[in-house]
């Protein structure tokens, strides 16, 4: 029973990985970059959310949709003013320029929030379920976690293979001057790119802090770092692969936590990054890419 | 010896100079093949080519020229086939030990090392004639500043080929394109190779750079005594100082001869032209 | 030439107002920080700026390098009494323990580029970082003993001593180090790197940096110069990671973390990637300025970070970079993240 206690709480802080995982995986897909900030966007929606239940007071799904508002337009903003210069940079330097983006958004929550920890009560309106007389409890915020992701995940997934924009992404991620000579914008799409990945790190911030209630500037940048390992696990640019990787990654995590050592389970998700990136770069879903000599 | 010579076939059935017929060709390629996860780049390609022949591989865009190139220099691994330098085997060899064992290569689209100076491009090409231990370098010990004097004087002899003397403290990145090719053929020409892959040496020159060009791969085959084989598009350069030319389409060799051979054969003049119309 | 005389004249300089006691306590004791980031910006240049690779795990070398240093250092106690002798074998255990660790994580990582080889680095720093913190070394009558578990598990004995104590760190250390040994510990480092720059081996690491395919086209060993470089990187953040250990009386693994190589990589940045004299000039400036403006704290990593878009945005855009060159004339010496090799001289 203990066991399965443990398998859920991994699937759930495992759906939480995906959903974040899935901002990394469509923005390394399109615009070929790691956003290392990405994982501070989702401490910044945290705060919004924070912000708005307990200082206005108003009610935990207008803190949802505020958060998603706040960093869709933080996403593309970062985008326009760090990334969209330096396009044609070396990746090396888009690389420092998105450390950069993620200290410059943790200093800043620092100064605006400070560095002591706010406790965060949950969004989610929901009793936990208790199972086996007790012996089981699945925590409501566990339930929507899974939820989320599964709508999340349909919904990209009609998104991308549906709709024009999706095309356009799809066309982009292919090959970028192709998909410029038929017309299709690269700016455009690479920015709805950014605002979607964005409005989903938004919702994994929320969920996040409401599972795990301390939030602080440092709060995304370690699952940050986590949900990009996820998305190489599950193979980068791939959205199924993302939720694959993002659920297999929590569930090592938190078995490794239960089973192994506390004090190791960062050291062990490391590990599995290192492991997959040697034997499997391409990653679980992921396709092999030839270099033109 | 700088003008062609009679073509003769070994008993190996091989076509070569009649210079090198009584020596071994220095490469000797048999049943050559790749297929890029199904797609067959190359198949059944076989050539020789003799110790001091300049050979041509031409054919349309696509052709698989420049993976030839790559299979030779294994930077793609071949599915099928031999290929035999000097009589030596390559298959367990890698990039590095090809180049090692004697094939250097220039690329269709120029790889120099752009931010470094024209000088140390020849130098780096120098890097395993003119060797000495890391420590030697770190620490300034007897014997670096001997090796680094070498290492100066041989680059500014190749620079000298093509009077690029005076350009050799400038960027690589910088210099104009025709001078970044010469360039690449000195840095190639620096590791001492016994045959020299040439991926279109004269793209973007005019056609008095390329009549100087013709000249100097001559001059330079004449003066190392080592085998060329070059990928080019312009005829002029091909016809006039290649003796083997090998015709490439869809993979595979559709003709092989001298010049005149090639001009004349109904394969060659349908891959570049088309089916005529019945 | 000219790197080496700006550090010698400082280093006199510095000796001559610390003896007219012009130098604040405050900056007093951050003379060997200083030089230890200093040897850690010129060896992390080694890899951003020559070999081109970002690595965000420098301070996990560091690591490696301060705790190994802690424990020769406490283990020589009695052997070798003499402290800047003691010093000396602490400096070259650190440095040729990070050294093997920087090969042992090389075979891995090296087979990597990019984005990938980065973030491998920076999880090699946190595996590192979540190891220390569970160590246990002593040292008791039986000599050295590791565990993982407690300090008393160790069983040392009689007079025994607990030298790394898990989660709390190293403590009791005795405070050897000085600004003398780093200020030799610099001239050693710049001597290395700007003579391996300035060989064979050096323009083979910058070869395999500008082109891997013609590097390996003319016979150079992609795997041998990349190791070589990112193994002396390693070894040399170690040698500095021993002399910043030694200078305090605790020291936990949570100091050299990701905050720590980001610091660092802030100094290369700055000081431009390829230019060691920079990352010297860097590493003091950015070292110095918190503690002489106190206001300034509060907003410093925010600037930094702020410094560091902006020095990206201002080499590596085209239309930025046409400005910059406008309002300065004659002066190309921008850092251009693949120019290295320049200002070495």
């Amino acid at each position: 029973m203990t066991f399965l206690t443990y398998l859920i709480s991994g699937i759930s802080l495992g759906s939480i990985y995906a959903i974040i995982a899935l901002g990394y995986t469509m923005v390394y897909g399109i615009a070929k970059m790691l956003n290392f900030a990405h994982g501070d966007v989702i401490m910044i929606g945290g705060y919004v959310s924070y912000m708005v239940t307990t200082e206005l007071g108003w009610s935990p799904l207008v803190s949802v949709l505020a958060a998603m508002a706040v960093c869709t337009l933080l996403g593309v903003l970062i985008e326009q003013l760090a990334y969209k210069p330096l396009r044609a940079a070396p990746s090396l330097a888009v690389l420092i320029t998105a450390i950069g983006v993620s200290y410059f958004l943790q200093n800043a929550a620092l100064l605006l929030f400070s560095a002591n920890p706010k406790s965060f009560s949950s969004v989610v309106p929901i009793d936990s379920i208790r199972l086996f007389e007790g012996k089981l409890v699945i925590s409501g915020t566990a339930i929507v976690a899974v939820i989320a992701c599964a709508i999340i995940i349909l919904g990209l997934t009609w998104l991308i293979n549906k709709t024009k924009i999706g095309k356009a992404m799809r066309a982009v991620s292919e090959d970028k001057h192709a998909a410029q000579l038929m017309g299709v914008s690269i700016n455009k799409t690479i920015s709805v790119t950014f605002a979607i990945g964005s409005a989903l790190a938004a919702v994994a911030g929320v969920l996040l802090v409401s599972a795990y209630p301390i939030l602080m500037p440092t709060t995304g940048a370690m699952p940050g770092i986590k949900a990009f390992t996820a998305a190489v696990f599950g193979g980068i640019g791939s959205i199924p692969g993302a939720f694959l990787g993002g659920i297999l990654l929590g569930i090592i995590e938190i078995l490794g936590k239960a089973y192994i050592s506390t004090q190791l389970s960062d050291a062990i998700v490391f590990a599995v990054l290192i492991i997959i990136l040697l034997v499997k770069p391409t990653g679980l879903l992921g396709k092999k890419v030839l270099v033109k000599v | 010896m700088s003008d062609k010579t009679r073509m003769v076939p070994l008993p190996s059935k091989a076509i070569v100079p009649e210079r090198d017929a009584l020596e071994r060709p220095i490469l000797e390629v048999s049943r050559l093949g790749i297929n890029f996860g199904g797609l067959v780049a190359v198949e059944d390609f076989n050539i020789a080519v003799g110790r001091t022949e300049i050979c041509g591989l031409i054919g349309p865009n696509g052709a698989g020229k420049t993976t030839i190139f790559n299979l030779l220099t294994k930077v793609y691994q071949p599915t099928s086939g031999a290929i035999l330098l000097d009589g030596q085997d390559t298959a367990s060899m890698n990039t590095v030990q090809v180049n090692q064992a004697g094939i250097a290569r220039t690329f269709q689209n120029i790889r120099l090392f752009p931010s470094l100076s024209v000088e140390d491009n020849v130098k780096i090409g120098l890097h395993n004639q003119v060797r000495y231990p890391l420590i030697t370098g770190v620490f300034r010990l007897p014997g670096f500043f001997r090796a680094e004097r070498q290492a100066k004087d041989q680059a500014m002899e190749l620079l000298s080929i093509f009077d690029m003397t005076d350009l050799a403290s400038k960027k690589a990145g910088s210099l104009p394109y025709g001078a970044q090719r010469r360039l690449e053929f000195l840095r190639a020409l620096a590791t001492n190779p016994k045959l020299l892959l040439l991926d279109e040496p004269a793209a973007g020159m005019n056609p008095s750079e390329t009549e100087e060009l013709m000249a100097s791969i001559k001059k330079i085959r004449d003066r190392f005594q080592i085998a060329i084989m070059l990928i080019e598009h312009d005829m002029r350069l091909v016809m006039g100082i290649c003796e083997g030319i090998a015709v490439i389409n869809y993979g595979k060799i559709i003709a092989k001869g001298t010049a005149s051979e090639i001009q004349d054969n109904p394969e060659v003049i349908e891959a570049y032209l088309g089916k005529k119309k019945e | 030439m000219l790197t080496y005389g700006l550090v010698i004249a400082a280093y006199i300089i510095l000796r001559i107002l610390l003896a007219g006691g012009h130098v604040s306590s405050a900056l007093q004791g951050q003379l060997v920080p200083i030089t230890a980031y200093i040897v850690m910006a010129v060896s992390l240049n080694l890899t951003v700026g020559v070999l081109g690779e970002l690595s965000l795990g420098h301070a996990g070398f560091m690591s490696v390098g301060a705790f190994t240093g802690v424990i020769t250092s406490a283990s020589l106690t009695s052997s070798v009494p003499e402290p800047a002798l003691r010093l000396l074998f602490a400096l070259i255990a650190g440095g040729i323990a990070a050294g093997l660790f920087g090969f042992l994580i090389g075979i891995p990582v090296l087979r990597l580029h990019g984005d990938y080889l980065a973030i491998v680095t920076l999880a090699f720093g946190e595996i590192i970082k979540n190891v220390v913190n569970t160590l246990y070394v002593g040292i008791g009558q039986s000599g050295l003993k590791i565990g993982m578990t407690s300090g008393n598990a160790l069983n040392l004995g009689e007079g025994g001593k607990v030298i790394l104590n898990g989660p709390m760190g190293a403590i009791g250390v005795q405070k050897i180090s000085s600004f003398t040994a780093g200020f030799i510990l610099i001239l050693v480092t710049l001597f290395i790197i700007l003579n391996l720059i300035d060989s064979r081996a050096g323009r083979a690491i910058m070869a395999v940096r500008d082109n891997k395919i013609a590097a390996e086209s003319v016979g150079i060993s992609v795997w041998r110069y990349r190791m070589t470089a990112f193994v002396t990187s390693a070894a040399l953040a170690g040698a500095a990671g021993a002399l910043y250990a030694l200078n305090y009386s605790t020291v936990i693994a949570r100091k050299f973390d990701f905050n720590t190589s980001i610091l660092v990589l802030v100094f290369v940045v700055l000081g431009g990637m390829g230019n060691i004299r920079g990352s010297i000039i860097a590493a003091t400036v950015l070292t110095i300025l918190p503690e002489v403006l106190r206001a300034f704290n509060n907003v410093r990593m925010l600037i930094y970070a702020v410094i560091l878009i902006l020095v990206m945005l201002a080499t590596n855009n085209v239309r930025l970079r046409a400005w910059f060159q406008r309002i300065r004339p004659g002066n190309g010496k921008t850092p251009v993240i693949s120019g290295g090799g320049d200002g070495h001289e």
